[in-house]
């Protein structure tokens, strides 16, 4: 039997914790919650300690916090409508730009693979790309208003300057750029969930995608080129996804996050039941008809909602979750 | 708070007796888990947002729409607009949410929705009243928060 075993319990934030996010190279990390502050962790001996409190750049809660791909640059999305950067290249972490022109709450931000590009999203409904335009400087690429919802996500292709948000309107959306105008617009809609999609994650190789919802499901979906063997349609020559498995019956309340290893294959799903579960591909599975299955659910992983998280990228079996519960929690998944 | 009054002439209800307190429950070695009553009693006295009367009095919530499973840290609330159109539901909804959330232990997982078939938004509504991070960003308004208050506010 493959568990959860828990490895460090942390406490730090005032409240509810809303998000964690790996330094990329997985010796550190950072939270976010209600207190309207970031702390950044790291290891020292056997003990993870706060190392640093960003505790001015916001206003109101903070929802979300994202590393850039190098590992300097932190950015934290903000109820407030804004959006901070905040970096390391000076030693010590400092505030280097705020990021408007939302009109309301700032939902998530998410660094493209390359690090030039950043996408946030809204209550507003919009996503917006900004483009490094210099040392400091963000240059707004695109506003894009395809959801007629709240939109609670947004993620970056792991490969490709492809982007995909999920919606309060139970939609997935992907963005990529026109060669032709280098205007970003939706490419595809990703339907089949029947309430809000709270979170969504790529493959390792970005040829596929995990998606969880209110309504207590995780899907996976798969990627259809133009010209693919299977003969998916493809209109328009665009890349088609398709829902090619519907996990449910696992999960008793709204699942607030997914994370998707790229170093194993697990996917790990955090649930306003208290709950932390982890999937995996059967065997068996077949391309265009995958089968995962829950192999370890650890039912009172957290005393309140899981709000989200994260494996660690560099640490094979390492997993990091926040509570509403105030606790930040790190667990080393035993096969 | 509204400048038009929309349901001028609400039914207007009587109010429970209070509570019986039993010997069982005054006694502190007997394990005495939250009940249907129990919830009734923290959310009756909530205030209309538009009339000087409760909920109760209103029948917007009534005991036996409660339900609540203490072992499994469960409750949920059904509540009755007084008109299918009545604009306030996703406010008073709030308001017994804010009320519950304050007054319960955090364990319990509060659902808090519409009697089917009683509005004419129900599904909009109990959606945005489950998204708990929209709730957690209406609470941070300051203009709501000093309305829900007041409809908190018990005058008894």
């Amino acid at each position: 039997m493959s568990k959860l075993s828990l490895e460090h319990t942390l406490q730090g934030h005032k409240g509810r914790i809303w998000g964690v996010s790996w330094h990329p190279k997985g010796n550190a990390f950072a939270s976010c919650g209600e207190d309207k502050t970031i702390r950044v962790w790291s290891l020292s001996g056997n003990t993870w300690t706060t190392k640093t409190i960003l505790s001015d750049g916001h206003k109101r809660t903070i929802r979300e916090i994202s590393w850039s791909p190098c590992g300097q640059y932190l950015t934290s999305a903000s109820f407030d409508g804004t959006t901070a950067i905040w970096s390391k290249t000076s030693g010590e972490f400092e505030c280097i730009a705020t990021l408007e022109g939302h009109e309301n709450e700032v939902k998530s931000v998410s660094w493209s693979h390359s690090g030039n590009l950043l996408a946030t999203c809204s209550r507003d409904k919009s996503v917006w790309i900004w483009e490094l335009a210099g040392e400091d400087e963000f240059d707004c690429a695109a506003v894009l208003n395809s959801h007629t919802q709240d939109v609670k996500r947004v993620v970056w292709h792991p490969k490709k300057d492809i982007l995909a948000s999920a919606s309060y309107d139970n939609t997935i959306k992907m963005y990529a750029e026109n060669a032709a105008d280098n205007d970003w617009y939706s490419t595809a809609t990703l339907e089949s969930h029947n309430s809000t999609v709270w979170s969504i994650d790529f493959d390792a190789d970005g040829e596929r995608l995990v998606s969880c919802s209110d309504d207590k499901t995780l899907k996976i979906w798969r990627a259809y080129q133009p010209g693919n063997e299977e003969g998916i349609y493809t209109p328009d020559n665009e890349t088609v996804w398709k829902c090619v498995c519907t996990v449910s019956g696992e999960h008793s309340r709204a699942i607030y996050d997914v994370s998707w290893c790229k170093k194993t294959g697990l996917i790990a799903t955090a649930c306003g039941d208290d709950a932390i579960r982890i999937f995996k591909e059967d065997a068996n599975s077949q391309k265009n008809e995958p089968t995962f299955s829950m192999i370890t659910s650890e039912d009172k992983a957290h005393l309140q909602d899981v709000n989200a998280v994260k494996w660690n990228p560099s640490q094979e079996g390492q997993l990091i979750s926040c509570s509403d519960d105030g606790t930040i929690k790190l667990w080393k998944f035993i096969e | 708070m509204p400048t038009e009054i929309e349901n001028i002439n609400p039914n207007v209800y009587g109010k429970r007796k209070e509570r019986e307190v039993t010997a069982n429950e005054e006694d502190e070695d007997v394990p005495d888990p939250f009940d249907t009553r129990e919830i009734f009693d923290l959310i009756r006295n909530i205030n209309d947002p538009e009339h000087p009367l409760t909920l109760e009095e209103l029948h917007v919530v009534q005991e036996d729409l409660i339900n609540v499973n203490d072992g499994k840290n469960e409750v949920n609330i059904k509540f009755t607009p007084t008109i299918p159109h009545c604009s306030m539901a996703t406010l008073i909804g709030l308001s017994i949410r804010v009320k519950l959330l304050r007054s319960l232990p955090p364990r319990f997982k509060v659902n808090v929705e519409i009697t089917p078939g009683t509005h004419a938004s129900e599904n909009a509504v109990n959606k945005q009243l489950a998204d708990k991070e929209r709730v957690a960003a209406a609470l941070e308004n300051k203009h709501l928060a000093e309305v829900i208050n007041q409809c908190i506010a018990s005058k008894v």
